[in-house]
């Protein structure tokens, strides 16, 4: 039987499923977040967690938490660095994955999150935090977005996390979540892989602020196991990150 | 602290914000400062929005729970309550940039940033040569803070500095800035310190001045005292929306108490044990016998 989930829950399992075994991945906090502990919690129990703060964490936090900085994300955890430690071991090239969300999206998988004038008028979005260098530096990203027309943009107004450009040193984007669908970035070009259950191609074209490829018998995203939900209901028990009405981005 | 100080804050990142010391930088009107730092949960909006801020030199300003920071978007938007001048950075230059002022060095090398427009015509960032053969770089210039204000769970009176949990980049700010101020949970004796040099992440002749100052990071968390409490940031976060909300909330919070013990009676004893860590998980003793 299959419970009724959320989108988001859904947009969980999707990010954990791109963890694999032993990898070492810059987590990252919301979706993501719960996402490692899923998939730690299921096919990738030697994964290992890179916080920006300097944690790092073979396990999930024992109890909910709002920021990576909170207590329960000390607790047990391998190691507390520094901001410049765990930073270090990505240019170095040790990390496997690194998960990142913008505001704004093009087709080369650049990310926004500093500025942008797509409504108009001037808009001061927070800025790069660790997105920048995660895009930069890790050996793949994956990245989660809002799907929604203004978002997805034929080019961005300001590239604060880079996608794919000539002489990138490694990595890139190599998988899009967003709220409906599945998406492959490693062509440089966005296209769809799975579509989440009652999203229709068409309906993905309106979304999207550009061409993408899509067939019309693309499949569906899996949905959650109720093991999966289970995980995810009790690591986010009120729906805080998981509900309707949460941002993901 | 004064006019036109250049202030590394909110270094550990999501938790140890010295909240404390932000509010009374704000009652005492200390005007044109900079602000450095990676993220800034909260702090940076609240300063800005407050006009004591000329210049952010940050990775990330607004509130990590809700998203935007009004107060900030106000600020760069359209001029309120002043012009502000942003440096934009990632997380990473931010921290090489402290670095190379804490190591004494003019700038350090980095991989990170390239193909995306932080980096492009910034002040502080420009393309260098790796004398040895290898692809090119871009070195990150020395940012060297007047002042760095750091929160830890304890101090002696020297200044010598236990924190434990995340560091962010709390060492290196330290270690960069002209003055270091060290607030704490609690002052102890010196023979406390001395049983585990290795969690003395600032050593004392490199602090100012040392404040006891219990629950000075709320309401961000600190590891062994305080959990986060959330709720004001989710509340600041929607009042902050407008410029009315903002300054409503700036007299009951800050304006209106006079210190930090004040705000802690203001949000009352049952809130304040409700965040309490009250449980005890102690680390395994390390032997330094000689």
């Amino acid at each position: 039987m299959i419970a009724t989930y959320t989108r988001r829950e859904l947009m969980v399992v999707a990010a954990a499923r791109e963890i694999r075994d032993g990898e070492v991945v810059f987590v990252g906090m919301r979706l993501p977040l719960l996402g490692f502990g899923l998939a730690k919690a299921t096919h990738a129990p030697n994964a290992v967690g890179l916080f920006e703060n300097g944690v790092i964490r073979d396990r999930p936090a024992e109890a909910f938490i709002y920021t990576m900085g909170d207590p329960p994300n000390i607790a047990g955890a391998v190691a507390c660095l520094g901001l410049n430690d765990v930073m270090s071991l990505l240019q170095q090239g040790r990390v496997d994955l690194g998960f990142i969300g913008g505001a704004e999206i093009d087709p080369l998988g650049n990310l926004n999150t500093t500025r942008t004038s797509a409504s108009g008028s001037l808009v001061r979005l927070p800025g790069s935090g660790g997105g920048g260098d995660i895009a930069s530096l890790a050996g793949r990203t994956v990245l989660i977005m809002e799907h929604e027309p203004r978002r997805f943009r034929e080019r961005v107004d300001y590239i604060t996390s880079p996608g794919h450009f000539q002489g990138r040193r490694r990595g890139g984007p190599a998988t899009l979540i967003t709220t409906l669908g599945v998406f492959d970035l490693t062509g440089g070009r966005v296209r769809a892989v799975t579509l989440h259950p009652g999203t229709t191609p068409e309906q993905v074209r309106q979304a999207t602020g550009f061409p993408l490829a899509i067939d019309e018998s693309i499949p569906a995203t899996a949905p959650p196991s109720t093991d999966e939900l289970a995980y995810i209901r009790k690591a986010d028990p009120d729906g805080f990150w998981t509900g309707d009405t949460m941002k993901a981005g | 602290m004064h006019e036109g100080d250049a202030v590394a804050l909110g270094l550990a990142l999501e938790s140890g914000i010295p909240f404390a010391a932000v509010h009374e930088i704000i009652r005492q009107q200390r005007r044109d400062l900079t602000l450095i730092g990676p993220i800034s949960d909260m702090a940076f909006d609240q300063l800005i929005a407050a006009g004591t801020v000329a210049k952010v030199i940050a990775a990330w300003v607004g509130n990590v729970a809700g998203g935007s920071g009004y107060g900030f978007r106000r600020a760069y938007e359209q001029g309120i309550p002043r012009r502000i001048v942003m440096e934009d950075h990632s997380n990473f230059t931010v921290g090489l940039a402290l670095k190379a002022a804490a190591m004494g060095l003019p700038y350090l090398p980095t991989f990170t940033g390239i193909g995306g427009d932080i980096v492009r015509g910034h002040p502080r960032i420009r393309p260098v040569d790796d004398p040895f053969g290898g692809p090119s770089l871009l070195a990150v210039a020395a940012l060297k803070p007047d002042v760095a204000i750091i929160h830890v769970q304890r101090a002696d009176v020297q200044g010598n500095a236990h924190l434990w949990g995340n560091l962010g980049l709390t060492v290196e700010a330290a270690y960069a800035a002209r003055r270091t101020i060290v607030t704490c949970e609690e002052i102890v004796p010196e023979e406390v310190i001395r049983s585990d040099p290795n969690r003395t992440v600032i050593p004392g002749f490199l602090v100012t001045a040392v404040v006891e100052e219990p629950g000075g990071a709320l309401p961000s968390s600190v590891q062994g005292f305080w959990r986060r409490d959330f709720e004001p940031f989710l509340r600041y976060h929607q009042v902050s929306r407008t410029l009315d909300g903002f300054q409503e909330w700036l007299r009951e919070w800050v304006l209106d108490l006079p210190d930090r013990q004040a705000y802690l009676r203001h949000m009352g004893d049952a809130a304040a044990e409700r965040l309490r860590i009250h449980d005890r998980r102690l680390a395994a003793a390390a032997n330094f016998a000689p």
